[in-house]
């Protein structure tokens, strides 16, 4: 009998090969952290055992005081990113749309932008004392940066007919800035906010590390002093999965995927 | 005065007169008593401490030390950096598997992992170097994946057509067309390393000029906190300009 030549697209393995890669990684990190924290090679508890390590993490969230410490936190990245991103958005908006500002000013900011902000803590510590306002001081001047520079670069890229829409229908400063630059800039801003976020995290728990009691980078410090290893582990796994986390919410949140597949 | 010259001298003129005028105005506010003299010191006094802190607090030895430690970390982010970006742009299977999970390390909060290396590696120049490692790494190695993954097809054709070996297409080919955005990567590599070694140098007390304005903030010198705190500033800026430089003249090879 003659084949009906009929096509039959093969069949895809049950596992893609990547994920099989991915959980071999997995599965090998896992084994080799196990056996250097089991071989007495490092000092005790450098490399603690994982079983330790996963019941520090749940006796950490089961810690009510843990809470606070991360609300302190939590509230002062929140005002940082605030404050940080109203002031930056603004001087992006201003920079991007004249270009004189831009060739006058710019320059200061994108070399000053990557200079490492936590020198500024001692002059922060003086301005604002040793309580939450240094700390949310540091996060303003970490994420005042990226959220510029993103504001400007994403106000020269808006299309000029949209402007001149704008400017044909009589719109106001306050009406042009919501109507069309903001909506036009979606992309840029919401990157810089995610950059902004990562630079704000990082500025108000080091801030916390090196002069605080409260917070989770005090919590941190404090697991180092006292040479409690798992505990540490335990937080920078929390600060890590939360950073990240937040991250990804925020360009969610910001439509950046819609976009970019638009 | 031509249009170009113009165009070029009045932004500039903008800018560094209204930082002239700011400093002006910050030292006028202070000597009539409406800024805190014992927050903020004159911007003379500041200027006047420059020599101070460049002759008593050994600036040139310190920035020594910082500069050893940031070479030893850009030596680190080279020879791994780019040796893992070309380990997975070869093996495809793995750069699949691991490039979104390089990425995400690029995003995430490293350098708040100072106190375990402390632990691991002790109060000393190593720390500070693995940190600034650890900061730079991930942006070496996306931007060696995007510069061979972007090789024109056209060169690696001219290659094989050279009966070309594998060995000899990589060093002949790849490596050369890739290299401007492999230095891209070097460079946000050691923008990264460079923030986090003057960082934790400051954290930690140790080290070069990170340390340096620890003491004097601890010292409570003011104007020598904020002249240290400027020199800096002024290191990186110049640090930032020279390689900005030097990857402009790259990108045209590109």
């Amino acid at each position: 009998m003659a084949e009906t030549g009929r096509l039959i697209a093969p069949a895809a393995p049950p596992i893609a090969p990547v994920t099989l890669v991915r959980v071999a990684i997995i599965v090998f990190v896992l084994l080799f952290w196990e056996a250097i924290a089991r071989s007495g090679l490092l000092f005790r508890d450098v490399v603690p055992p994982l079983t330790v390590i996963g019941q520090a993490l749940i006796a950490l969230l089961a810690e009510t005081d843990y809470y606070r410490h991360l609300g302190v936190t939590a509230g002062e990245i929140a005002i940082a990113l605030g404050v940080g991103g109203v002031t930056g958005l603004a001087v992006g908006v201003l920079l991007g749309g004249s270009r004189l500002l831009a060739r006058a000013f710019e320059p200061y900011l994108y070399y000053l932008g990557p200079t490492p902000k936590i020198i500024f803590f001692p002059i922060m510590i003086m301005w604002f004392g040793v309580g939450p306002g240094s700390k949310i001081a540091m996060g303003v001047i970490s994420c005042f940066f990226p959220l510029a520079l993103s504001a400007a670069a994403g106000m020269r890229q808006i299309d000029q007919v949209l402007i001149k829409v704008g400017r044909s229908f009589r719109a106001g400063t306050w009406a042009m800035v919501t109507k069309i630059y903001l909506p036009a800039m979606r992309a840029p801003v919401v990157n810089g906010v995610r950059l902004g976020l990562g630079v704000a995290i990082i500025g108000t728990l080091l801030a916390e590390t090196k002069l605080s009691n409260r917070g989770v980078g005090f919590l941190i410090i404090n697991a180092y002093s006292t040479f409690n290893m798992p505990r540490m582990y335990a937080l920078l796994i929390v600060v890590f999965v939360l950073s990240i986390g937040a991250n990804a919410l925020i360009g969610r949140l910001g439509g950046v995927d819609q976009i970019k597949r638009a | 005065m031509t249009g170009r010259a113009t165009r070029t001298f009045v932004p500039f003129a903008l800018g560094f007169g209204t930082l002239v005028l700011f400093t002006l105005a910050l030292e006028a506010l202070i000597r009539a008593g409406l800024v805190n003299r014992f927050i903020v010191p004159l911007p003379s006094q500041i200027a006047g401490a420059f020599g101070r802190v460049i002759a008593e607090e050994d600036i040139p030895h310190r920035f020594l030390v910082t500069a050893r430690e940031s070479l030893w970390a850009a030596l680190l982010l080279a020879l791994f950096g780019i040796g893992f970006g070309v380990l997975l742009y070869r093996v495809r299977l793995l750069r699949e598997a691991t490039e979104t999970w390089v990425a995400a390390l690029a995003s995430a909060p490293t350098v708040l992992m100072y106190p375990l290396f402390l632990v691991i590696f002790g109060r000393s120049e190593t720390t500070i170097i693995m940190m600034g490692f650890v900061a730079g790494v991930p942006a070496v190695i996306l931007k060696t994946i995007e510069g061979l993954a972007g090789t024109r097809r056209v060169l690696i054709d001219v290659g094989r057509s050279f009966k070309l070996s594998e060995v000899q297409l990589f060093w002949k080919i790849l490596l050369p067309a890739a290299l401007p955005t492999i230095f891209v990567g070097l460079r946000l590599g050691m923008i990264f390393a460079l923030i986090n070694i003057v960082g934790v140098e400051f954290l930690i007390n140790f080290g070069g000029l990170g340390q340096l304005i620890n003491d004097l903030a601890e010292r409570y010198d003011l104007p020598g906190t904020y002249a240290a705190i400027c020199f800096v500033i002024l290191v990186s800026v110049v640090f930032f300009f020279l390689t900005d430089r030097i990857e402009r003249w790259l990108r045209p090879v590109a």
